[in-house]
């Protein structure tokens, strides 16, 4: 696969690593017992932990710490034994204590690997440094008066995992492949949400580019991405602005970056030397983690199955292309119905791929339409299923099936009751379609003699006429059977 | 002046001898006497009052039921404003109350007043508290004299008899040195036998609650009411604590007690080097075997308290940005302005030194040389003692320098005033439990203060030697 990008006079190749934010999925916050639903008043879940109030000390939420191991245990990562919490030290209004309370040197995960799956079958890996966690800061609101800022430290204290990368991502595609990926891991494993919309998987990007062979150019960092979407557009913003800068014998200043969603522009933020000294040390206030292996191992049997292990089960089991079968676990809401899909009648076993292909096409696209989600689905895995059974069992055809779907899907009833409501069983009556036929040829004699002539194309007109003569419940292979047949006969 | 004691005063209490109002009036006289003194940052007769009504209503048993209690202005109150002795914290009303003073107030003591200090217990003369200075109780006429630091309020109300007893906090010395100048008892408890929830924090790996009293029995009453484990201080220990009181023993044959060279420093005036033989003396009378040690980092432990606590101060300040409570300037255009013009007014020079030393040992590449190597130092000092305590039950020094200094003395020099901190800091950077006691006078007549170090949570061992000592001085 070709990587590269053109400039005006080489060819280069983007280096991304990704330092993804996922707020864990806990109720609540990582060093106090306030709660972190989304969308409450402002300063509603604030405790005097989280204003920083004096005197005030943090004290570790076991739950998010068995959170992050899980997630490590995910991301094929190392679970380090002994972490340690610093403090990340700087000013800013919705950081109530001056700083954020983050892991440093000894972060709670080491080393891991997620492997992403491109549409050709082929496969990458992509490392992960570490996963540390660290507290979310409040939120600044700069859009409620017109001379003054307010703070809604809500957020203050929520605990966040961050995941960083190797810089092993090649373009903005597999940069949305990869987060697509560890959010699905997250999501398998109930850690985050994965609400990119709230705010509880954001993405910092760090790019540069290089002529192929050479080595890593000078880096950018652009911060706080909440869409895979703007992550993308980012990305080759960057790159190309990158490029235009180097071709015209610049050179790349090491900067902080904000993405502009409106524009699609990336502006600088702050350069290398107005970057902050955090002043890093480990937090006196809390003692260093430690997490024993005991402890790490009933966190590790307590894992369900993630998406690459359904995966390769997926594709044992019946017989799926890889692709297929990634599509399939990239949610797991998405896995958990063709699941319960293929599992509510036995025959479907032998129908899978049909049954992936009307999940994630059909049903796919009728949800895309509405605007729904597969967790509030019409059409429930079991009516999918009879559906499906329905077609396998040649008792409608394919195209009818779509229309059934759609029935379905708007008026919630039944597969079965459709098609008994409406008569819309295929025909497979020979004898039935012989007369139809007939009909149809004895209609069109100048058409026939056409076809005779050697029109070979006017097949699809007399097969069309006689759908529409059975309101397309002709079957169709039988239908194309004996038409031919007969035509042949006037030979 | 002939002062009682808590025990005493329990009893009196107990035989009706004396009613809590009686016995309250009497301290509220003296306070409002005392003045001059400025021991407290916040009094109010009102207050007091109050609490004597609400405990002549309540019928049930309390162990320190009426008591009066001073309170060093660190610990958050809810009935009282909480100051740390700073503008930055001038009007400021916790809606909580801390550890330590929960305790005191659930065994039923009255808080008579906030105490004085240095701004965020930075200092050793209770000279750099925004509210004035507090004038040592002991002082001669014409020479006012400091009462150490930096809970000098406390030892003051101690000495001055305004209270039975009082809560301090020890960084490096904060409760040791004043005691030793104000001529009481002061103990710093072993690193996390107190909960600091609710403190407001200079040097968190140091910061421990203590208490100031008249004698040694009644600072191991008080002790035993505010030590044990709080769920919400993730330092705090979670052991059982003794009944210090009860366990008092002050018959040490057979003890083996630590004498440390490191602590014959050049320049110790002779008195103090007396009062240190004078005590060894009296251990020997005792049965107690004398052990010269060595505590060979002693030399290093000053300039890594210096750099560990002001480190650790620089960021627990940083709360205090005029965002959420307290002082915020009203020259303002910004809000670097905001951070920069609130803690250039709202903090004091001690303070803002001590933000700037800590800021500079932190940062990139500096951290190394400075913080990274205090904290191995640190570990250093820590194997000294717990190497010593192998061959020794406790050890006796010296408490501190010197006997009281005038109040304007070292006030311009920072070093010197560090120095006072010589003899209490290396315990402090390990954590150890040690105990002021008045042992002997200077040619002045002012007290001077032996200090007993023990090992980690041997609080008891403390107090035991301590009432050992004070029994055959007295």
């Amino acid at each position: 696969m070709n990587n590269l990008i053109k400039g005006e006079k080489h060819d280069w190749e983007m280096v991304i690593g990704l330092e993804i934010h996922a707020q864990v999925k806990s109720n609540s916050k990582l060093f106090s017992s306030s709660s972190t639903k989304f969308g409450s008043s402002p300063n509603s879940q604030v405790s005097l932990v989280d204003a920083a109030m004096p005197g005030m000390l943090p004290v570790i939420n076991k739950y998010c710490v068995e959170q992050a191991v899980k997630t490590g245990v995910g991301l094929n990562a190392k679970i380090n034994n002994y972490s340690v919490f610093d403090r990340k030290n700087y000013f800013y209004a919705d950081l109530p204590q001056g700083y954020q309370i983050s892991q440093y040197k000894y972060p709670i995960v080491g080393e891991g690997k997620v492997t992403i799956d491109f549409k050709d079958g082929t496969s990458k890996d992509i490392r992960i440094v570490r996963l540390h966690l660290e507290q979310d800061a409040g939120k600044s609101l700069h859009d409620q008066n017109p001379s003054k800022t307010y703070v809604d430290l809500n957020r203050s204290g929520v605990a966040l995992m961050e995941i960083v990368s190797e810089p092993d991502i090649r373009t903005p595609d597999e940069a949305g492949m990869y987060i697509s990926k560890i959010r699905s891991i997250l999501m398998y494993l109930d850690t985050c949400d994965g609400n990119m919309q709230e705010g509880s998987l954001r993405a910092d990007v760090n790019i540069s580019v290089r002529k192929p062979g050479d080595e890593y150019g000078t880096r950018c960092e652009i911060k706080n991405l909440n869409s895979i979407k703007f992550i993308k557009q980012a990305i080759n913003y960057e790159a190309k602005r990158q490029i235009e800068i180097l071709e015209s014998g610049g050179s790349i200043e090491q900067n902080t970056m904000l993405f502009n969603t409106s524009t699609g522009k990336t502006r600088p933020m702050r350069n290398k030397e107005e970057a902050h000294d955090y002043r890093y040390f480990p937090d006196p206030d809390l003692l260093p983690l430690e997490i024993s292996k005991e402890e790490i191992g009933k966190i590790k049997s307590s894992i369900p199955e993630l998406p690459d292990e359904l995966k390769n089960k997926f594709i044992e089991t019946y017989k799926l292309s890889n692709y297929d079968a990634s599509v399939l676990t990239a949610e797991k809401q998405t896995s958990d119905y063709f699941n319960e899909t293929i599992n509510s009648d036995p025959e479907l076993k032998n129908y899978a791929k049909i049954v992936v292909n009307w999940i994630t096409s059909e049903l796919f696209s009728l949800l895309n339409k509405n605007n729904q989600d597969l967790n509030n689905s019409p059409v429930s895995p079991e009516n999918l299923g009879q559906l499906i059974k329905l077609i396998s069992t040649n008792e409608i055809s394919g195209k009818i099936a779509k229309d059934v779907l759609e029935d379905m899907f708007s008026s919630g009833k039944t597969a079965r009751q459709i098609v008994d409501e409406k008569g819309l069983q295929q025909v497979t009556d020979q004898g039935e379609i012989a007369k139809v036929i007939d009909e149809v040829i004895a209609e069109n004699p100048k058409m026939v003699e056409q076809y005779l002539a050697g029109k070979d194309k006017l097949l699809g007109f007399f097969v069309g006429q006689a759908m529409k003569l059975t309101k397309g419940k002709a079957n169709p292979k039988m239908l194309n059977d004996i038409l031919k047949q007969k035509l042949n006969k006037k030979n | 002046m002939s002062k009682s004691s808590l025990k005493q005063t329990l009893k009196d209490l107990d035989t009706k001898k004396i009613s809590i109002r009686e016995l309250n009036q009497d301290y509220l006289k003296r306070i409002k006497e005392n003045e001059n003194l400025n021991v407290f940052i916040h009094f109010s007769e009102e207050n007091v009052l109050k609490q004597i009504d609400n405990l002549e209503k309540d019928n049930s048993a309390k162990k320190l039921k009426g008591i009066p209690i001073a309170i060093k202005d660190l610990f958050c109150t809810k009935s009282m404003p909480t100051t740390a002795a700073s503008k930055i914290l001038e009007n400021f009303n916790p809606t909580y109350e801390s550890f330590v003073t929960q305790k005191l107030l659930d065994e039923g003591s009255i808080f008579v007043g906030k105490t004085n200090l240095d701004e965020f217990a930075m200092g050793s003369a209770t000279n750099t508290s925004f509210f004035g200075n507090t004038i040592n109780p002991l002082s001669q006429e014409n020479e006012p004299l400091a009462p150490g630091g930096s809970s000098g309020g406390s030892a003051a109300a101690v000495a001055a008899d305004l209270c039975l007893g009082a809560t301090g906090t020890d960084t490096g010395g904060s409760i040791r040195q004043p005691a030793s100048f104000c001529g009481v008892v002061g103990i710093k408890p072993t690193y996390g036998l107190c909960s600091r929830w609710g403190i407001a924090a200079f040097a968190s790996s140091l910061d421990q609650a203590g208490i100031f009293s008249h004698n040694v029995e009644d600072a191991s009453i008080l002790l035993q009411s505010i030590a044990g484990f709080d769920q919400r201080d993730s330092t705090s220990a979670k052991i059982d604590i003794p009944n210090y009181f009860e366990n008092l023993d002050d018959d040490l044959n057979g003890k083996t007690v630590g004498i440390p060279k490191e602590y014959s420093i050049d320049g110790t005036p002779m008195e103090i080097s007396q009062i240190w033989e004078d005590a060894i003396k009296v251990l020997e009378k005792k049965g107690v075997k004398i052990k010269n040690i060595s505590l060979p980092h002693t030399k290093y432990a000053l300039p890594t308290y210096y750099i560990i606590a002001p480190a650790e101060a620089s960021s627990n300040l940083a709360r205090y940005d005029g965002v959420k409570y307290g002082f915020r300037s009203d020259e303002i255009d910004s809000l670097d302005e905001m951070y920069e013009n609130t803690r250039a007014q709202g903090f004091g020079r001690e303070v803002k030194r001590r933000i700037l030393i800590g800021t500079y040992v932190l940062s990139a590449g500096y951290y190394d040389a400075y913080y990274l190597k205090a904290q191995k130092v640190r570990k250093l000092i820590a194997d000294d003692f717990n190497k010593a305590f192998k061959e020794c039950d406790f050890i006796v020094t010296p408490t501190a320098p010197s006997a009281a200094f005038p109040l304007n003395e070292k006030q311009n020099d920072p070093i010197k005033m560090y120095l006072n901190d010589v003899f209490t800091v290396p315990a402090s950077l390990a954590g150890l439990p040690g105990i002021s006691i008045p042992f002997g006078k200077d040619q002045n007549n002012l007290p001077l203060g032996i200090q007993i170090l023990g090992k980690h949570f041997d609080e008891q061992q403390v107090f035991n030697a301590a009432v050992s000592l004070e029994r055959s001085y007295e």
